[in-house]
């Protein structure tokens, strides 16, 4: 009989870990405290940098589930470590068992309204990259009404001591330059700004992405912050900035204004922490056994983690993550099962 | 605009703010300005709401305007408020009040400066030993008077005579709250509101029967700013400061403004005055300018004080218009009469803006 992998968190890395496992000939069982699988990805609708569709992507992650145990809404009481693995409880009462234990729950989005100055929660017309994929897979919205001036905000939560965020949340820059050629491409006649401290287009093609943001779309980045967000008389958002390029404050009135927000840690992360003895890093991300060698294990024997829990990353990177975590749990336990550990 | 948005920040920056018993340090500015603002703040505390509130004329300066314009170092300045605080200490008190923004920038500052840095505070406390052979007991609490009225607004709003009201036609009067940059800009949580949106006026308006205006240059600074005035070649910056707010507020058509800062209060009255004579702009009714009020001065109003005890004489805009508005009664022929009832003076009229 297949052993269980248990796994914690039902998004893209869950998913394609469970799909590896399975083919590695093990029973993988999700736990999901999502009413449904497949994460923020649910939420999206394109991808960058060729804009596929999220939707075709998380069908392909949720299609073929077979010979996979998984569970939404779940709510996890204990998890405790013994010598032949590990112990997870749920508040229902019931009991899995594994010998191994892959962590993948994956992220949050920064909270908008924490950065008080740009209105997030007070302003109508202020939203998040968040709300406008919304946007962009229903077509319709109550705020987007034929915007002739859109700005773009980066970095919103994400390097960023004052609210204790120093890290770049890495997938921000691209989402920004990606969601702005939609906008060009729904509303041509619209002018965009895009305030930027700096652009990591660091991915393959992304850079041809950027490129064709300001010679196709005319796209206009501005290296500078946004200080602060108001409303005007008739409706529309007054913002003030700064072009560090020319040495000049900005003061735009604006129609609408995305907030990239950044990656920080889910909820959970730091309460799976604790009941497993793992050491978070500064941004309290999982800290791995070795963020080169081993940027998939963790310190304590049989327990893996993988995709964004350990920092903000790509699909891509999040599904070879995945996968290499799964194959990580299958040499461990081979290793184990050999030398009679379990 | 999402008031629920707002009302969820205002609840998040809420501080403590004892019913009580509190030690009182007046402002330079004020004192010199608009001495019964003051005077209205002790009445209305001790007298309409039987509160104790302590001074002493042994208290000076905090020391603020001369720190800003970098006369005097920190550590001079920190000195000056241990002696204040250890005045507090000899008088018995732990809650200590100050009238100006300015200063309640500089405890705050002073206050997380010791905090952070004990050995800072060991030091300010052999200076203070050393000059005035005093010592002091850090206050347990500190406040803005502005927080004590905001902490009592409805209970002032309960004695009030007259709400914040278009008597004609029943309207609430458009209220222009300014806060001085000093009271949340640097430590948010110090101020009831926060930073961005604070509240510590918007609930004192809105108790009082006010409609607060939120405007696109809310946030930004009145002009004072220190060096934007006190060196004579920056006072151009002061007044194109205060000019940006004027012409930012004006689509609003505010009734009035209401200031905490005592630097607020006085470059948002008289820089109206200077606006109008260089461009023969006014930004009230009829041309008239902006009534710009203490707090202190609001609340006596609505409690039904005379107006010319609130010394609102003393202001260049014309509050007149205001009074009327609300039906507040007044004898304008009392106006500048002196405390014998003998007539001080009758100040000359400037050329572009209406006064009564």
């Amino acid at each position: 009989m297949a052993e269980n992998i248990i796994i914690i968190g039902g998004g893209p890395c869950g998913l394609e870990a469970a799909k590896t496992l399975r083919d590695l000939g093990y029973a993988p069982i999700i736990l999901e405290k999502k009413q449904e699988l497949g994460g923020h990805l649910r939420k999206w609708d394109r991808l960058f940098p060729e804009g596929v569709q999220a939707k075709q992507v998380l069908k392909e992650l949720t299609s073929g589930l077979k010979g996979i145990e998984w569970h939404t809404s779940v709510d996890i009481e204990t998890i405790e470590k013994s010598r032949k693995g590990y112990t997870v409880t749920l508040s229902t009462g019931v009991s899995y068992n594994s010998p191994a234990l892959l962590l993948t729950n994956g992220f949050k989005l920064f909270p908008a309204e924490k950065k008080e100055e740009y209105g997030y929660g007070i302003y109508d017309k202020v939203i998040t990259n968040a709300d406008l994929e919304q946007y962009f897979a229903k077509g319709k919205d109550n705020v987007i009404k034929k915007p002739k001036t859109i700005g773009f905000v980066h970095c919103v939560g994400s390097r960023d001591e004052k609210v204790g965020n120093r890290q770049c949340s890495k997938v921000c820059c691209a989402t920004a330059v990606k969601q702005a050629c939609e906008m060009k491409e729904l509303f041509p006649d619209a002018t965009i700004y895009s305030f930027y401290m700096d652009l990591r287009l660091f991915g393959r093609n992304y850079e041809d992405m950027y490129l064709t943001a300001q010679k196709k779309y005319g796209i206009r980045y501005i290296r500078g912050r946004v200080s602060e967000v108001s409303e005007d008389i008739d409706g529309s958002l007054i913002v003030k900035a700064e072009d560090t390029l020319l040495c000049k404050p900005l003061r735009l009135k604006i129609d609408l204004l995305v907030l990239m927000t950044g990656i920080v840690p889910e909820n959970s992360s730091a309460s799976l922490a604790q009941q497993l003895n793992i050491e978070l890093g500064e941004d309290g991300f999982y800290k791995p056994k070795d963020t080169i060698l081993e940027p998939c294990m963790a310190e304590n024997n049989g327990l893996f983690m993988a995709g964004a829990c350990t920092g903000p990353k790509t699909i891509p990177e999040t599904l070879s993550e995945a996968r290499a975590a799964a194959v990580q749990i299958h040499n461990y336990l081979n290793k184990s099962w050999i030398s009679g550990i379990l | 605009m999402i008031k629920e948005g707002k009302v969820k920040i205002w609840s998040d920056y809420q501080k403590e703010i004892p019913d009580d018993h509190w030690f009182y340090v007046r402002s330079c500015i004020r004192q010199n300005f608009f001495p019964a603002a003051e005077v209205t703040f002790l009445k209305i505390l001790r007298e309409e709401l039987g509160k104790d509130i302590y001074e002493t004329p042994r208290h000076t300066t905090c020391g603020g305007i001369a720190y800003h314009l970098e006369c005097i170092p920190q550590e001079t300045q920190m000195t000056i408020i241990a002696r204040q605080f250890a005045l507090m200490t000899e008088a018995g008190y732990e809650n200590y009040t100050c009238s100006c923004v300015t200063s309640f920038g500089l405890y705050s500052e002073t206050l997380e400066t010791w905090h952070e840095m004990p050995e800072v505070e060991a030091k300010i406390r052999e200076n203070l030993w050393k000059s005035c052979r005093m010592e002091f007991k850090v206050p347990k609490y500190l406040a803005h008077t502005s927080d004590l009225f905001y902490k009592f607004r409805n209970d002032i709003s309960a004695k009030a005579k007259y709400r914040l009201v278009n008597k004609e036609t029943g309207e609430p009067l458009k209220v222009v709250e300014h806060i001085g940059c000093h009271y949340a800009k640097m430590f948010p949580s110090k101020g009831v509101g926060g930073a961005e949106y604070p509240y510590v006026l918007a609930g004192m308006a809105e108790s009082w029967g006010g409609n607060i205006i939120d405007y696109p240059e809310r946030r930004h600074c009145c002009g004072y700013g220190f060096r934007q005035y006190h060196v004579k070649a920056n006072r151009g910056y002061s007044l194109s400061n205060s000019y940006k707010k004027f012409e930012s507020m004006e689509p609003y058509h505010p009734d009035m403004i209401i200031t905490n800062c005592p630097g607020c209060h006085y470059f948002m009255d008289r820089w109206q005055y200077v606006i109008a004579e260089q461009t023969r702009k006014t930004y009230g009714q009829n041309g008239y300018g902006i009534p710009v009020f203490t707090y202190e001065e609001v609340a006596g109003l609505t409690l039904g004080y005379n107006p010319w005890d609130l010394g609102l004489q003393t202001h260049q805009v014309a509050v007149e218009p205001l009074l009327d508005k609300i039906g507040i009664e007044y004898n304008a022929s009392e106006k500048y009469l002196g405390t014998g009832g003998k007539l001080i003076c009758t100040p000359e009229f400037p050329m572009s803006i209406k006064c009564c």
